[in-house]
């Protein structure tokens, strides 16, 4: 049982940074971006090119990957953020324009299925892992094993929460994500420079999904298909929290997170993913608004 | 020589099997403006449940009962629109990416069914033995395709036909207004979210009268047919070819499925064996660029929808004005 909540709880912080990214699109953006989930899987493939070039040198203790391996993860980041405005300038921004709104929504799930070929085409359809060291889980709780790198994925998920709830709350920038967030025109006309808003909310939230998509890799593994698999959970978690929140989003993670893992026993692996869109389908049904959000 | 011809029979009649999904699609999203990306799902479940209903006995699996055709296309119409009517209830209310969220999720969820309830569906083995609309013995397959090719021509005539009538009917315009404005449509006492079920069913059941239409053509099923990839295909097809016009979604299935077997015969003539992977995630790209260059640079398809201008109102649309009508 104990066993289960800590691997609900990794799930779920994969899931809440992903999900983070999908709510600030679709609040900031207006749109549901399904090509999102091919972030996670670009940031896994960038960090694996990476690692391979920062490879060498010893772990970092317990943990399968050495200091290059972090580097790795910013690039990665940096690598995904660029691929998202490279997205936006291509083919987003054009559609933005010509205010045929959901055009968006058809473009960017004929874009996720575009870049995962991408994927397929240059690094070919077989799984990949960051390194073929064995993960030894030790015992942290009576009941529960971790091995080194579920811990490091739990810790850089707190931090990284943490630095994204200073950045919003301290930071001018933030400041102004929230305001475009809540009312784009009002905005606009306080003299916020909304152009310059989308592209750091494109650059987090695609940064965000790769470091997620970095820490899915290194549980579990890394595929052509894994961002796709991801986005419904993704989606899930985000209109769970309700749409449009972080924190909502971050809860939404974990719920549903918790909610998969802890349906194994019950249900059976076959079924889990399909316990996500139960979660979603129900609160369409009775909450629509999401726990935490406010608009409907 | 007649392999050529028995090819482009073949090649027909999958590309009609492509237009009855695409003129489904059009129901919804190009006269409703309903996002639905569950088309694969719909699909699946007319499939299957022909295969079901229709396929030889089997002792690993519930179903099998020789039905005739006729009850197993009436048995797939039913399942896809039971579907559709749950999908429909919680979504149709709400914003419209979250019909579109809630249709690709309900279709890898399907998907999920068919791999693993086994005694429903045979999981990953799938069914076989599915059998055709017109029975019979035939020489070659050719013979065999031929008839088949005739039944696909008279079924999207009939569709065609039906749902001209459907659209231009006083139904339709209603259908239209919602999609426009869906607080006029409403101040004038048409209740959009009825309107929009009764499109989203009808529209549903036709994806999967499509799907009962393919598992009887290739008379095996299996879950790796009903992939996301088949919803991009569609919605290519349909935004192609014009949404809100029943031609265009009929031009759009033949173009993109020529282009796109085309593209496939080239890939796989040349280049090497290893490579094949690569060929069909290539062959995904274009039909992608395709679909993104469309949507910049020609919304309204090839034949987009005609502007709806009163018979007494004389009025002279330009090109310019007739894109502002197509948004919904």
């Amino acid at each position: 049982m104990g066993q289960y909540v800590a691997d609900g709880i990794i799930l779920g912080a994969t899931l809440a940074l992903g999900a983070i990214g999908l709510t600030l699109t679709y609040n900031i953006l207006r749109f549901a971006n399904f090509a999102h989930g091919e972030f996670l899987t670009f940031g896994a493939y960038f960090a694996l090119v990476f690692a391979a070039w920062f490879a060498g040198g010893a772990t970092l203790g317990p943990l399968t990957f050495g200091p290059g391996f972090l580097a790795a993860i910013v690039a990665a980041v940096l690598l995904t953020g660029g691929l998202a405005l490279l997205l936006d300038a291509l083919l987003f921004r054009q559609l933005r324009r010509s205010e045929f709104a959901v055009a968006l929504v058809i473009a960017s799930f004929g874009a996720s299925l575009m870049l995962r070929n991408v994927i397929v085409f240059v690094w070919g359809s077989q799984p990949e892992y960051y390194s073929r060291n064995i993960a030894v889980a030790h015992e942290v709780l009576p009941g529960v094993r971790l091995s080194a790198d579920e811990m490091f994925v739990i810790v850089l998920t707190a931090m990284l929460m943490v630095a994204l709830h200073l950045f919003l709350q301290r930071t001018r920038l933030g400041k102004e994500m929230r305001a475009v967030s809540d009312n784009p025109s009002l905005a606009s006309v306080t003299g916020i420079d909304v152009r310059r808003v989308i592209r750091w909310t494109w650059l987090i939230g695609a940064g965000l999904a790769a470091v997620a998509g970095v820490l899915f890799g290194l549980t579990v593994q890394i595929s052509p298909e894994m961002g796709f698999n991801l986005i419904l959970p993704m989606f899930a978690a985000a209109i769970l929290g309700g749409v449009g929140s972080i924190y909502g989003a971050v809860l939404g993670g974990l719920v549903i997170g918790l909610a998969e893992s802890l349906s194994v026993p019950l249900i059976g692996p076959a079924y889990k993913p399909a316990v996500a869109f139960a979660l979603m389908f129900l609160i369409l049904l009775v909450y629509p608004k999401g726990i935490l959000g406010e608009r409907s | 020589m007649s392999g050529m011809l028995s090819y482009l029979v073949f090649f027909l009649i999958q590309a009609l099997i492509f237009a009855v999904v695409c003129l489904g699609l059009n129901l919804q999203w190009g006269y409703t403006g309903l996002f639905n990306i569950g088309v694969s799902g719909f699909f699946l479940v007319g499939a299957y449940a022909f295969a079901i209903v229709c396929g030889p006995p089997s002792a690993s699996h519930i179903g099998g009962w020789g039905a005739s055709s006729a009850l197993g296309l009436a048995a797939s119409v039913a399942a896809s629109a039971i579907v559709a009517f749950i999908v429909g209830i919680p979504t149709l209310r709400l914003r419209e990416d979250y019909l579109a969220i809630v249709t690709i999720g309900f279709a890898s969820i399907l998907q999920l069914v068919a791999l693993n309830a086994q005694e429903l569906t045979g999981g990953s083995r799938g069914l076989s033995g599915i059998p055709r609309l017109l029975a019979g013995e035939f020489d070659t397959v050719f013979e065999r395709n031929l008839p088949m090719l005739v039944v696909m021509i008279v079924v999207v005539a009939v569709l065609y036909a039906g749902l001209e009538a459907m659209v231009r009917s006083p139904w339709g315009r209603v259908l239209k207004a919602i999609r426009e404005d869906e607080q006029a449509a409403g101040s004038l006492g048409k209740d959009p979210f009825a309107f929009r079920l009764q499109s989203f069913v009808i529209g549903s059941a036709i994806m999967g009268l499509g799907g009962a239409l393919y598992a009887s053509f290739i008379g095996f099923v299996s879950p790796e047919d009903f992939m996301p990839i088949l919803t991009f295909q569609v919605w290519t097809m349909l935004v192609v070819g014009g949404s809100g016009n029943n031609k265009g979604a009929v031009l759009g299935a033949l173009v993109i499925w020529a282009v796109w077997t085309l593209s496939g015969t080239a890939a796989q003539a040349l280049l090497p064996p290893d490579l094949q992977v690569k060929g069909g995630a290539g062959q995904i790209v274009l039909i992608g660029v395709a679909l993104m260059a469309m949507l910049l640079f020609r919304p309204r398809g090839l034949i987009g929808e005609e502007a709806a201008v009163s018979r007494g109102a004389h009025l002279e649309v330009t090109p310019e004005q007739a894109v502002h009508a197509d948004k919904p």
